[in-house]
């Protein structure tokens, strides 16, 4: 699987707990968070032009979610479940490789 | 403090010492992992101390320097969620700072132990003695217990990790500005093999750095989870009632001084009134107890060393076998009354139990209250427990008219 997370993502459980015994003693995720999709929150995406990226990775350094992450082939993609469309990305591109687009939902 | 029968002998460390460094002292021998905090008048002294045992190579404690008490809560929270055992110390103005990561402390389930140098909120700025600054935390989810002498500022902090651990709810041991934290003491320390006996590495319910089982702590919870883990920490703390009271025991069993009430009481049984209170206050009372005793007054006391959890059950039993009972509250809640006063009458509403009951407001902001004062307000009360009829429910005690 191509994302950020592959594997981990799909085996990440939701636990509902049905009683109050049932609920960890502290207020703790069990596991990992992987399966808070933050990408719910998006009005904007940003989307990436191969053409003009030069693989600096400064976007992948400063995405603060993180959902950026680096392909195979060294070029960047974006994990849309954890992109929260802040364009940070796409401003810091050092050669506007990134735009955003709003999305219709 | 009286011997228990049958505990164990030991040599005790005798050392003369203020109450801050009694703190210092007690996290030491408590191995204390990390220590975050502000300086602040009149608790600086205590990690003046704790920075130099580090210094002299006597304690392996990590010591965050911050730029406030918010951040040293902080960064005292983030310590406790990877498992160490962590401790900070602040007063009044600094407490108050902390007061969202006090929730947050409690609301994570992390047994954080902070002594709080009870000091009065300004303005008028002031730097001595009054407890609105704790009792404003009242609602944070924080235990807290209130010290009498240095002897049980030490004490407390050794039995407040160890109640902490258990159910993991974080701990506030409470002294008096300057009365207690200045002012030196002999205090009987406990030998390291024996505190480390009492009081084991801390086991935590979760950890951030195990790697194989990862948590993430503080996520969100939506309105259909928050409410249960609300309930959870109330239940925990009705849950350190007991443990309190076995850990007091314990403690008494090893080293011959006996917490195992959460409310320490005097002559109870043949009294018509009783004075109520918190903290070192109450030395002054147990002094004026014993006097006004020969004199003939039928009095006792009643010292709350637990504030929260509050120990319901035991207010109620005093309540049952008195005439009147003095809150002597060095402490205000504007627009109501002292706040000690509140809750112990608000735990006899349902018990049917009904002493006369008034409430003094006493020593704010450093007030001296002595020996006097307390045989005057006992005279006060002796007339309102005759006459049957109570003049005022609150006196402003010490009020220049
Ligand atoms: S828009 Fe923000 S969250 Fe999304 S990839 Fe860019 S930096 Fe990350
Ligand atoms: S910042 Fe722009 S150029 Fe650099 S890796 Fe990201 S998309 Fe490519």
């Amino acid at each position: 699987m191509n994302t950020l997370f592959g594997k981990m993502k799909e085996e990440a459980k939701v636990i509902s707990p049905k009683s109050v015994d049932e609920y960890p003693e502290a207020p703790v995720s069990l596991g990992t968070t992987l399966i808070n999709f933050t990408g719910d929150w998006r009005t904007f995406m940003p989307v990436i032009d191969e053409s003009k990226c030069v693989k600096c990775y400064i976007c992948w350094k400063f995405c603060p979610e993180p959902a950026i992450y680096i392909k195979e082939d060294g070029f960047v993609a974006i994990d849309y479940d954890y992109c929260k469309g802040c364009g940070i990305c796409a401003n810091e591109c050092p050669t506007k490789a990134i735009t955003m687009v709003r999305e219709e939902k | 403090m009286e011997k228990v029968a049958g505990s164990v002998e030991y040599k005790p460390i005798k050392k003369v010492v203020s109450g801050n460094y009694a703190a210092a002292y007690a996290a030491l021998h408590a191995r204390v992992q990390v220590v975050a905090a502000y300086p602040i008048t009149p608790q600086t002294s205590i990690i003046e101390k704790i920075a130099e045992f580090i210094a002299n190579g006597e304690a392996d404690i990590q010591y965050i320097p911050v730029e406030s008490e918010h951040s040293a809560m902080a960064a005292c929270i983030g310590a406790s969620a990877t498992g160490a055992r962590v401790f900070t110390a602040t007063s009044a103005q600094g407490l108050a700072l902390m007061h969202e990561m006090l929730h947050w402390a409690a609301g994570a389930r992390l047994p954080i132990v902070m002594v709080d140098v009870n000091r009065a909120m300004a303005p008028p700025w002031s730097v001595w003695d009054d407890q609105t600054d704790s009792l404003a935390q009242r609602d944070t989810g924080w235990m807290q217990f209130y010290a009498e002498n240095n002897q049980e500022v030490y004490d407390g902090v050794l039995m407040a990790f160890k109640v902490a651990e258990t159910v993991n709810v974080p701990a506030m041991v409470v002294e008096s500005a300057f009365i207690l934290s200045h002012t030196y003491e002999l205090v009987e320390m406990i030998p390291q093999e024996l505190v480390d006996e009492f009081l084991p590495p801390r086991k935590p319910l979760y950890t951030l750095t195990d790697f194989d089982n990862p948590i993430a702590v503080g996520a969100l919870a939506t309105p259909a989870d928050y409410y249960e883990f609300r309930y959870k920490l109330a239940k925990a703390h009705e849950e350190a009632k007991k443990v309190i009271k076995d850990v007091g025991r314990e403690f008494g069993e090893r080293f011959g001084r006996d917490y195992s009430e959460m409310i320490e009481k005097g002559y109870i049984d043949d009294a018509d009134f009783v004075f109520m209170g918190m903290g070192s206050l109450m030395g002054t009372v147990k002094e004026a107890v014993e006097l006004l005793r020969k004199e003939g007054y039928k009095v006792g006391y009643a010292k709350v060393r637990w504030f929260r959890p509050f120990p319901r059950e035991e207010v109620v039993e005093i309540a049952e076998s008195v005439k009147g009972i003095a809150v002597l509250d060095r402490n205000f809640s504007f627009g109501q009354e002292g706040i000690l006063f509140t809750e112990a009458k608000g735990v006899l509403y349902n018990e049917g139990v009904r002493p006369i009951m008034k409430n003094y407001i006493v020593g704010l902001g450093g007030r001296d209250f002595t020996v006097k004062d307390a045989k005057i307000i006992a005279e006060d009360m002796k007339k309102i427990i005759e006459s049957g009829k109570l003049d005022r429910e609150i006196e402003w005690y010490h009020l220049k008219r």
